[in-house]
């Protein structure tokens, strides 16, 4: 092999990956930035800890976001579906376990499995009227969206349902091997969604339909119904990561997570997807949630206002996209 | 017009909707069908129908905003800066107000235009940049004690009927109307907007016959801005006090309103007179829900039900989706 082709080939490989190569390079850059402005604070071991369990809940619902963009649509849903399912989980869990029993088991795998049921029924709904009514993806889960919300706050009043039992919450604060349950959980979770999209005939038809629906319906595609399962899976890891949540907090409510939604956005634009669906892999989108993570927990050690953090969240997803319009012009 | 042709009319069903739960309330409730609630009804639906009227415009040229609740807080605080730190008059805080209306709205625009990306996720971003700085500079800090000619700029016109009641005509409703037969004259009488829906409907012909896109683009999301100034100078008035999370949040019963009269997410379609009914539906059945005494915890439930079934129905009926579109027939 001449030297020529090596060096090409080296070439195609950083251009199929440039993204990647670059977050990676934005990782390292943060990292070493943050150490000299935080020195000995933001890279200990408790710091450690309290980052990969609050990684893993917005992770999950990232991919959640992520999928349906890739499909040229979005979920604006993700948020109330994971606090329908954390809400029923939670009433199944207080209400039928009682102290002593030894049931409680047996009712925490039925409580979790409903609260996932009640999740997926609902991808299915958003699948159906999207795929099957025509209504566009931002109206129907703005709509879905409404009605869960007021659904959440019309049942809990905007009470606390709390009180698990010990299995559920291993779920979100136990540890194997001395790595946290939760970021084992994501991390199996991405590498599943990773494959799901990259190896097989539903993550390729997701792809297709997100940069061409019509021609993918004219090449033969199923679009319909490769849309409902985009949803199904979308408002299932809603349902997964509740369960995540309702587990790290020992409680559920009407409300957790709501700042979520636009970082999960700015999660899968960051990590290369592209807004208008078509383009973009699940590992940009871990690589870039690490970067979101190393970067709140050092905005929060560094004493900034959440309210300023929001907006800067904003400014950074509008840079994002800029910057990305540039590179396509290239 | 045949009476065929009124039968196929989106309007027609929505009016009917209307008066079937008019009679519905007037029958189940006292006070609905009165003077004094019809007048509370439009004043206080007013600065959601003037925004209402920009979000049409908006939604007609194939976009979408959701930032116009943080723009309109950024107004009032606006309002309130100059009426109480400059001794501004009522004109100056309107031109204050539009002002910054504009400005926002403008840059909305640009980045919509120049980074090419969907305006719901540039919208989602600066709803979070201008609604964070808002609060960061100003604390949440609620404001009231107006001035006395600020209270009294409220209403233009007051009366007192035989039995006593007195009824005012807020100026908010002056501007409700002013609002609608502006953007009536644009979109329907204007060059300008035949363009937009133009703009809407085909992107791609709209450049081709050499339309200047990035003009358009601006001039849609500015005037949004403007509305949500004028809707921000309309709140402030009705209710006398500045608070932060008053408007933000509401963004859905807007869109639902223009979306409920008819108009389509996909762009080039909508109607003011269908925004109009829309925005009394939801005004309607907002206030039947409390004359009811129907607990306030299920009102978003039935309100996002509505928007749901009605977003479905509109769809339904008007099955132009792409794939339909993509038929080809092989003889």
């Amino acid at each position: 092999m001449s030297n020529n082709t090596i060096i090409s080939r080296l070439r195609l490989l950083y251009r199929s990956n440039s993204t990647l190569y670059m977050l990676i390079v934005l990782l390292i850059a943060l990292t070493i930035l943050l150490s000299i402005l935080l020195p000995g604070r933001i890279f200990t071991l408790g710091n450690f800890q309290s980052m990969s369990f609050q990684l893993p809940e917005l992770g999950i619902l990232a991919i959640a976001m992520m999928i349906t963009i890739l499909s040229g649509g979005i979920n604006l849903s993700i948020i109330a579906t994971t606090n329908v399912s954390g809400i029923i989980t939670a009433t199944i869990l207080t209400k039928f376990i009682t102290v002593g029993s030894g049931n409680s088991f047996f009712i925490s795998v039925i409580a979790v499995l409903t609260g996932w049921a009640a999740a997926l029924l609902i991808g299915i709904i958003n699948g159906f009227i999207i795929a099957y009514v025509g209504v566009s993806p931002i109206l129907a889960t703005l709509g879905m969206m409404t009605v869960l919300q007021g659904f959440n706050i019309l049942y809990t009043k905007g009470y606390v349902i709390s009180g698990f039992p010990p299995e559920i919450l291993f779920i979100g604060n136990g540890t194997i091997l001395g790595i946290p349950l939760p970021l084992i959980i994501f991390l199996v979770i991405a590498f599943i969604i990773g494959i799901l999209l990259d190896r097989t005939p539903f993550g390729l038809s997701n792809y297709l339909i997100g940069s061409n629906e019509t021609a993918s319906y004219l090449s033969g595609i199923n679009v319909k119904k490769v849309l409902i399962c985009t949803y199904a899976i979308s408002s299932l890891l809603c349902g997964i990561a509740s369960t995540v949540i309702i587990a790290h907090f020992n409680s559920a409510r009407a409300g957790y997570a709501e700042s979520y939604l636009l970082i999960t956005i700015l999660a899968a634009v960051l990590g290369g997807a592209d807004p208008y669906g078509g383009l973009g892999k699940i590992s940009g989108l871990v690589i870039a949630l690490f970067i979101l993570q190393v970067a709140s927990s050092g905005l929060n050690l560094l004493g900034v206002s959440t309210h300023f953090t929001k907006a800067l969240w904003g400014i950074i997803l509008l840079i994002v996209i800029g910057l990305r319009n540039i590179k396509l012009k290239k | 017009m045949t009476i065929n042709d009124l039968f196929k009319k989106h309007e027609f069903y929505l009016f009917m909707v209307i008066i079937s739960l008019s009679i519905l309330f007037t029958i189940y409730t006292k006070g609905f069908l009165t003077l004094e609630n019809f007048l509370d009804l439009l004043t206080n639906y007013s600065f959601l129908g003037i925004m209402s009227a920009g979000m049409l415009v908006v939604l007609i040229s194939g976009g979408i905003d959701l930032s116009f609740t943080a723009i309109a807080t950024i107004s009032e605080y606006m309002i309130a800066l100059v009426i109480f730190n400059y001794h501004g008059n009522l004109f100056t805080a309107f031109f204050i107000s539009c002002f910054a209306g504009v400005i926002l709205g403008s840059f909305n625009a640009f980045i919509i235009y120049y980074f090419k990306a969907p305006a719901l996720i540039v919208t989602i971003a600066t709803l979070n940049i201008f609604y964070g700085f808002i609060i960061l500079v100003t604390k949440g800090r609620w404001i009231y004690n107006f001035p006395t000619w600020f209270r009294e700029a409220r209403n233009i016109y007051e009366f007192t009927s035989g039995n006593g009641t007195e009824y005012a005509i807020a100026l908010p409703v002056l501007l409700l109307l002013l609002v609608f037969i502006i953007t009536y004259i644009i979109l329907n009488y204007s060059f300008l907007g035949r363009k937009i829906f133009t703009f809407g409907g085909n992107r791609e012909a709209a450049r081709r016959m050499g339309f200047n896109l990035f003009h358009m683009t601006i001039f849609v999301y500015a005037f949004m801005g403007l509305l949500a100034g004028v809707g921000a100078i309309s709140h402030v008035l009705i209710v006398q006090t500045v608070q932060a999370n008053a408007i933000v949040g509401r963004e859905l019963e807007v869109i639902a309103a223009v979306v409920l009269g008819g108009a389509s997410l996909a762009g080039g379609k909508g109607t003011v007179l269908g925004t109009i009914l829309g925005v009394t539906l939801i005004a309607i059945m907002w206030n039947g829900l409390i004359l009811m005494g129907i607990s306030s915890y299920w009102h978003q439930v039935l309100i996002g039900l509505i928007i749901v079934i009605s977003v479905i129905s509109s769809a339904y009926s008007s099955r132009k989706s792409i794939l339909g579109g993509a038929k080809i027939d092989v003889e």
